[in-house]
């Protein structure tokens, strides 16, 4: 047995007797012995792993198994279909200073939120009051304390051997509703927090282990879905308690000692692990990539205050600095300021968020934890949409900025791999994981509901450099996708499927194309008092295409009110079904009547109600794709043509192949006057291509006269106010006056929140976790 | 663990047996990729520049024969610039920022609105490849994606001799 409980560096591994700011102490003596020494908690040399790493790794081997087991187990207390059928839950233990030792598979991405809850807490002397004991549980929800958004909750117990704390576990369920101003987990139309739904703040909400009463009657009358509530609430003690029992059990067998050096080592062990990866995986030097998604609030079916009502563009700009010795820094100046609406993120989901795509791609272990964090530098300057400086703040869809801000990462990351041949670790992107189809009121068992499909959880992804991407699969939050049972959704939603088919042309093409997604056609039925709405984006695409590839296909919306379907129904007429395949041709409208049909690029939408028998599309976008589409195996264009996973006109336009049609329909390409044909398109592209330092000239007049959209001049406005850099950089490119410049009161919008500003730590006896460079 | 040279060639092909992929994707990295890499792309090319790095697919960094210069050179032989530039300010640029122009790649609900994104297609002066498409709003700097530090790569990662480099001639 290694004993150690001290070393001469300072930080103490001893599990800690609470009393007084003994948990503060130790978490600031954690975090200056990193500083200082550049390894966690100052550890140079990994004791108990280089003494014993027989036992290290069977303690590893039996928490990893532990969490993945309680998460297993946990989830079929819940009842809610994105919990038990989906897998929107994770658990994730802690040491005493709040750093990650490992998680279970699931929403990984809570493996820092609830981190940061514990450090909120820590730092903000819940300890003193009001106090943490054996027994306790803790809930969280707060976005301003990092939380991704409010329908994620966080059930924290801490763990005590004795009587002194040895470590936390944490469990998160993504719930079904929080209370907001339109029902669903992540609703359309709040633009602050106070209509982003009930938000609790590392509130002590049991003792004993067991749920306090005036927690129990208060959060139930503050959300829409209580039973839901009351089972994922069960399904988080649950697991939390199970780990709990794991790591005392473990302390029995190998010593309190051995368990606390443990507990600090590991995440030391995820630093190093990070930093091997990068150096074995990819190039030093500089990467730069830039995302946006639109925001188009302007519209008269988003329904929110007039100083909300600004069309406007999320911008993501990164510059990847992969440094000699392996560390790397994300720094993402240049964003654009947070705004009025629901997609604004915090600093800490915007980072941990990046570990859950770091597990697909750099990091595909089981060793994730805080140790990665500690190896990476980020830089996310204060008021940008990742870190807002505001409290208002809403963020019920945070989700819609940070998936498309990270979809940039992956072709930073893919150019490296792709340069030292690893071209199995090359990925165009991500999709944007929409449409969401929410909504609530009086469902089919005549209880108040809410819905949230989580049928999103199943994208097309990226193409790769070998393979196309993987058609209607996963989402970037959780690498376990899954579209979940019709018949699921069927009995949780009062709407009926009349029709679930991929949805062509939604995939990037590319040499290797993009994975599709799909799309489902809904009806109303035995609804009463119903809303829905749409989210997603439609007038822009979030990701772009790799090295030749395109980006995936934009969103755009469908909807029919006060159709005849009941009496087709009844007159066994034929009715709509199945995909919306070329919405060049629709042909839904065909087969129906209906007083009013929507269908258009407006891809956010606030509540609109819905009748028995209107219909709602649900389209979930594709993935990007790689290498120049004239690449591509004729083969592979066939079986896209065959298998519904292409128009046919775009077969010839875009990948140049000719093609027809035999007597049985099926389609061929041949091959011979493909290759003629390709051979046309790129002479054809040199005539019409220009050398793009004379385009430079032409686009620098249309800046200089400010022609542009009002949005996309308001994101450059926002993003110039924040970044004196990113504007030097701008007019250097476009070659600008020195006098130039562009600000929002110029664009004749309203500029709510541009001068104005307030943050949480301008509260009284608040302390801030700040965890990035800003 | 290491592949032999058919699997890597396979690999570049998009030909591998899932198997295979599969373990490369999860076992850890072979470190010996890099050389089998180079070897087989430069084998491939129809030049005799050396290749120093992969820049992009059908890009490369080189070493020019004659003034060891380093350039970023197409495959098909077509000359961009140093290697520190950004190739795309030397390609060809074509636009799409009309409705139509994107109806051309995307059907009109599923396209972006030019309004808010315009596609920008860079061809290869040489051989009118399709390199790049960017997907940026108006008025966007053109990205330069790439900065590689190939001395550190070699000397400190690879613990190999930086290949040897010229600066470019002043024309």
């Amino acid at each position: 047995m290694v004993r150690m409980a001290k070393t001469r560096l300072g930080v103490n591994f001893s599990p800690l007797k609470l009393e007084g700011q003994t948990l503060k102490r130790h978490r600031d003596e954690v975090l200056r012995l990193t500083r200082e020494t550049g390894h966690y908690a100052g550890l140079k040399h990994l004791e108990l792993k280089e003494s014993d790493p027989i036992l290290y790794n069977k303690m590893f081997s039996r928490l990893r198994a532990g969490v993945v087991h309680a998460r297993e187990t946990a989830k079929r207390i819940a009842a809610s279909p994105i919990v038990e059928q989906e897998g929107e839950l994770c658990f994730t233990l802690y040491n005493p200073a709040g750093d990650s030792l490992m998680t279970s598979t699931g929403i990984i991405i809570h493996v820092g939120t609830m981190g940061a809850a514990i450090k909120y807490m820590i730092e903000n002397g819940w300890e003193e009051n009001p106090g943490i004991r054996p027994g306790d549980i803790f809930t969280n929800n707060d976005c301003m304390l990092g939380n991704v958004h409010p329908c994620d909750v966080h059930t924290i117990v801490p763990i005590f051997w004795e009587d002194q704390l040895v470590g936390w576990v944490g469990g998160v369920t993504h719930v079904i509703d929080t209370g907001a101003l339109g029902p669903g987990s992540m609703t359309m139309g709040p633009v602050q927090r106070f209509g982003d739904g009930y938000q609790i703040t590392c509130r002590k909400t049991g003792e004993n282990d067991r749920p306090l009463r005036d927690w129990l009657h208060e959060s139930q009358r503050s959300i829409r879905t209580t039973r839901y509530w009351l089972l994922d609430e069960r399904t988080r003690i649950a697991g939390c308690h199970m780990i709990r029992d794991l790591v005392l059990d473990l302390i029995r067998e190998v010593g309190i000692d051995n368990y606390m050096r443990f507990a600090y080592e590991i995440v030391e062990d995820g630093r190093r692990s990070l930093i091997r990866r990068i150096k074995s995986m990819t190039v030093p030097g500089k990467y730069r990539a830039v995302a946006f998604v639109d925001v188009g609030y302007k519209h008269p079916d988003v329904q929110v205050p007039p100083y909300a009502k600004v069309d406007t563009i999320m911008h993501a700009p990164h510059e990847i600095t992969i440094h000699p010795d392996g560390t790397w820094k994300l720094d993402f100046d240049g964003s654009s300021r947070w705004g009025w609406h629901s997609f604004n993120a915090q600093p800490v989901s915007f980072t941990s968020g990046i570990w859950v795509m770091m597990t697909q791609t750099l990091i595909p272990t089981e060793l994730v934890n805080d140790g990665a964090y500690y190896a990476t530098q980020f830089r996310l300057p204060k008021g940008t949409w990742q870190n807002p400086d505001d409290r208002r703040t809403a963020h019920s869809y945070a989700w819609h900025f940070l998936v498309s801000a990270w979809s940039a990462i992956w072709r930073s990351l893919s150019t490296a791999y792709f340069a030292r041949g690893y071209l199995e670790e090359v990925n165009a992107g991500n999709a944007n994981t929409s449409n969401w189809l929410q909504g609530g009121g009086f469902n089919q068992y005549d209880e108040i509901h809410a819905v949230n499909s989580f049928e999103a959880a199943s994208e097309g992804t990226g193409a790769g450099a070998v393979k196309d991407g993987l058609d209607h699969a996963a989402a970037i939050w959780n690498p376990e996708g899954d579209m979940g049972d019709m018949e699921i959704w069927e009995l949780a939603e009062p709407l009926i499927y009349l029709g679930r088919n991929v949805k062509a042309n939604t995939g990037g093409y590319g040499k290797y194309r993009g994975g599709c997604g799909y799309e489902t056609l809904r009806m109303v039925y035995n609804a009463k008092d119903w809303t829905m709405f749409f989210m997603g984006n439609g007038y822009m695409v979030s990701d772009w295409g790799l090295m030749g590839g395109y980006p995936s296909a934009a969103g755009y919306r469908f909807e029919a009110h006060g159709t005849d379907l009941k009496e087709r129904i009844e007159k066994g007429l034929p009715l709509p079904l199945g995909p919306d395949a070329d919405p060049d041709h629709p042909e839904y409208e065909k087969l129906m009547k209906a007083r009013t049909i929507k269908r258009d690029k407006q891809t956010m939408t606030t509540e609109t109600i819905f009748e028995n028998y209107d219909l709602y599309l649900n389209y979930l976008r594709g993935g990007p794709g790689f290498g120049d589409p004239i690449e591509r195996d004729p083969a592979k264009i066939e079986a896209d043509l065959n298998g519904g996973y292409l128009l046919p006109r775009y077969a010839e336009k875009v990948y140049g192949a000719v093609i027809y049609q035999d007597e049985q329909g099926r389609w061929h390409v041949d091959r011979e006057a493909t290759e003629k044909r390709r051979a046309e398109i790129r002479k054809e592209r040199i005539a019409r291509g220009k050398p793009t330092r004379e385009w430079m000239k032409e686009e620098r007049e249309r800046i200089l006269r400010k022609e542009a959209s009002v949005q996309v001049r308001h994101m450059f406005a926002t993003s110039f106010q924040l970044s004196p850099r990113f504007l030097e950089e701008f007019k250097r490119f476009w070659d600008l006056p020195e006098d130039w410049s562009l600000t929002e009161e110029e664009l004749e919008v309203p500029t709510f929140g541009a001068k104005h500003r307030m943050s949480v730590e301008q509260l009284p006896d608040v302390k801030r976790l700040v965890l990035v460079e800003e | 663990m290491a592949y032999d040279r058919k699997k890597i060639e396979e690999l570049i092909d998009g030909t591998i047996d899932w198997e295979t992929l599969h373990r490369m994707l999860s076992e850890p990295k072979d470190p010996e990729r890099f050389r089998l890499y180079l070897e087989i792309l430069q084998e491939r090319v129809p030049w005799e520049d050396r290749i120093i790095l992969p820049y992009q697919y059908h890009l490369y960094v080189v070493q020019k024969k004659d003034t060891k210069e380093w350039v970023i050179k197409c495959d098909c032989g077509h000359e961009f610039c140093d290697y520190r530039d950004n190739w795309k300010l030397h390609a060809l640029i074509y636009v799409r920022d009309t409705e139509e122009s994107l109806n051309e790649i995307y059907p009109k609900l599923m396209a972006p609105d030019p309004n808010w994104q315009v596609f920008r297609e860079y061809y290869c002066p040489g051989c009118g490849t399709l390199l790049e498409v960017e997907a940026p709003t108006p008025w966007y700097p053109v990205i330069h994606n790439w900065e590689p530090d190939i001395e550190t790569f070699y000397r400190e990662w690879l613990g190999q001799p930086v290949p040897e480099r010229a600066e470019p001639v002043r024309k």
